[in-house]
């Protein structure tokens, strides 16, 4: 991984995607842009669990009132970034 | 747009449900002949799944006690307690909780739902960090985002997790707050409180346990699960509800912190809302009267509880937890678990539905619940008609 910011991202969103195959039924692409909610299918709890999933790989802590506002794939990594940063 | 645009998919899922079964989050009880019984679509059907714990609301002593206090005090108190004012028999039943719990103060609420809401509200505010089990009540969820603290989920009944997420946060300066139920109301599940309290500990953090499903039902003297295992003194506030095993209405939150009374004018969710009525307060200290008296009724909900847990077992139903009064049941998807419902009603049992996002891990439930007044005929009907229904649930969980 280099250190420009994009890649950063860019490797951030890889891992976030390989976390969610297992909640990608249909087998689309996912980018920054996919709705966990409307294209995934990803209801409220199993967004929970899967935010956890996520906390536990980059060992962070997502708290709840964050993972309110996280609709996309992209949410969701500058969240981490955000996270893995602070 | 329509107001109720957001939920159209919702409403389609519910009236899905309508057609195949009837309305399983509405049903009518028409007439209540017990508290194991009720008339339902015409017919007497036993009652599995209502939380009466232990089975106290015809209890005579609990209904006398309540009519009494209606004539003499009225149908109800009008108002908060800031507004209204204090009913000596508000007083007295927090006197009873405490001196029950053996902490220095007791509030009562309303509801069990206000009793979470509120003590969350009064204890923690935007500066301060909850950590919440991911299988929490919904009025836990609520009440933590009422607080506005930052809240971080800890992996259910996992207190190693917890230790990892209370480390991540150790330099942060911040109150901590850690919040377990006792029994979790779907699994029937019960916490590892006295490793959760060791962990809080080693974290100097603050714990409550919400006792709502494990007052009346566990520990020698029915305290919950706290005193099961011994460590009561080291619950920072404990909370429970009267509308279980009381067979009431409201509930409680108790503590030994000098400060807790502060709760009284900090609390919205105690501020403003009317106050319990004299009947619900006069019955509650009549069952509390039995809980303490009658320890034979905690005997015989257990002794219950393991029969049946059993039994279903047996009739080859796949059981969430060991025995405890809450059995659930996993269903393959949600139309086996809602055809199996159905049918249990059909057959005059009533359970509970509990379908996602209700439950965790998204799984499909038949929620049953035991009491200690369910008689030994009762089960046997119980166990009986489940296993007539068996080989078609099963077959439909199996094709699911």
């Amino acid at each position: 991984m280099t250190s420009s910011p994009e890649n950063h991202r860019d490797a951030l969103t890889g891992k976030v995607a390989e976390l969610l195959e297992r909640y990608n039924k249909t087998g689309i692409a996912v980018t920054a842009d996919t709705d966990l909610s409307a294209d995934l299918d990803i209801d409220s709890v199993s967004a929970m669990d899967l935010i956890m999933e996520i906390e536990d790989h980059f060992d962070i802590d997502i708290p709840v009132n964050m993972a309110a506002d996280i609709r996309k794939v992209g949410d969701l990594v500058a969240v981490v970034e955000q996270q893995l940063g602070g | 747009m329509d107001i109720f645009e957001k939920y159209r998919g919702l409403i389609a899922r519910h009236d899905r449900m309508l057609e195949a079964a009837g309305d399983p989050f509405n049903v009518c009880m028409e007439r209540l002949i017990s508290p194991t019984e009720a008339i339902i679509d015409g017919k007497r059907t036993i009652l599995f799944g209502t939380n009466n714990y232990l089975g106290l609301t015809f209890d005579p002593h609990c209904i006398e006690q309540s009519a009494a206090a209606v004539r003499e005090q009225g149908t109800g108190t009008t108002g908060s307690r800031i507004a209204n004012g204090t009913y000596k028999s508000h007083r007295d039943l927090e006197t009873e909780i405490a001196g029950y719990l053996g902490k220095r103060t007791a509030l009562v609420f309303s509801t069990g739902y206000q009793a979470n809401l509120g003590t969350l509200v009064g204890l923690a505010g935007p500066d301060d960090i909850i950590l919440i089990d991911a299988d929490s009540h919904a009025s836990i969820y609520d009440g933590c985002k009422l607080t506005g603290a930052t809240v971080i989920r800890f992996r259910h009944n996992n207190p190693a997790d917890l230790d990892k997420r209370l480390a991540r946060i150790e330099n942060k300066e911040q109150v901590k707050l850690v919040v377990v139920e006792g029994i979790y109301s779907m699994f029937g599940d019960m916490a590892p409180i006295a490793e959760f309290v060791d962990v809080k500990k080693r974290h100097g953090a603050f714990l409550m346990v919400d006792e709502a499903h494990s007052f009346g039902v566990s520990g020698d003297h029915g305290r919950g699960v706290a005193e099961a295992e011994g460590v009561e003194a080291d619950v920072d506030f404990v909370v429970g509800t009267f509308s279980k095993s009381l067979g009431a209405i409201g509930g409680y939150a108790a503590s030994d912190h000098p400060d807790f009374d502060t709760l009284r004018f900090v609390s919205r969710p105690y501020m403003f809302t009317a106050s319990p009525s004299p009947a619900t307060a006069a019955s509650v200290r009549a069952a509390l009267e039995c809980m303490r008296d009658r320890p034979e009724l905690r005997t015989r909900l257990w002794e219950n509880a393991r029969r049946i847990h059993q039994g279903l077992e047996a009739l080859g139903f796949e059981t969430c937890s060991p025995a405890s009064p809450i059995i659930a049941l996993r269903m393959s998807d949600e139309v086996a678990a809602l055809t199996a419902w159905r049918r249990l009603l059909d057959h005059g049992i009533y359970v509970n539905l509990a379908v996602p996002p209700g439950t965790p891990n998204g799984v499909c439930l038949l929620r049953c619940s035991v009491s200690a007044a369910h008689s030994n005929a009762q089960i046997d009907e119980i166990l009986r008609r489940f296993g007539e229904v068996a080989s078609e649930i099963l077959t439909v969980a199996d094709a699911g």
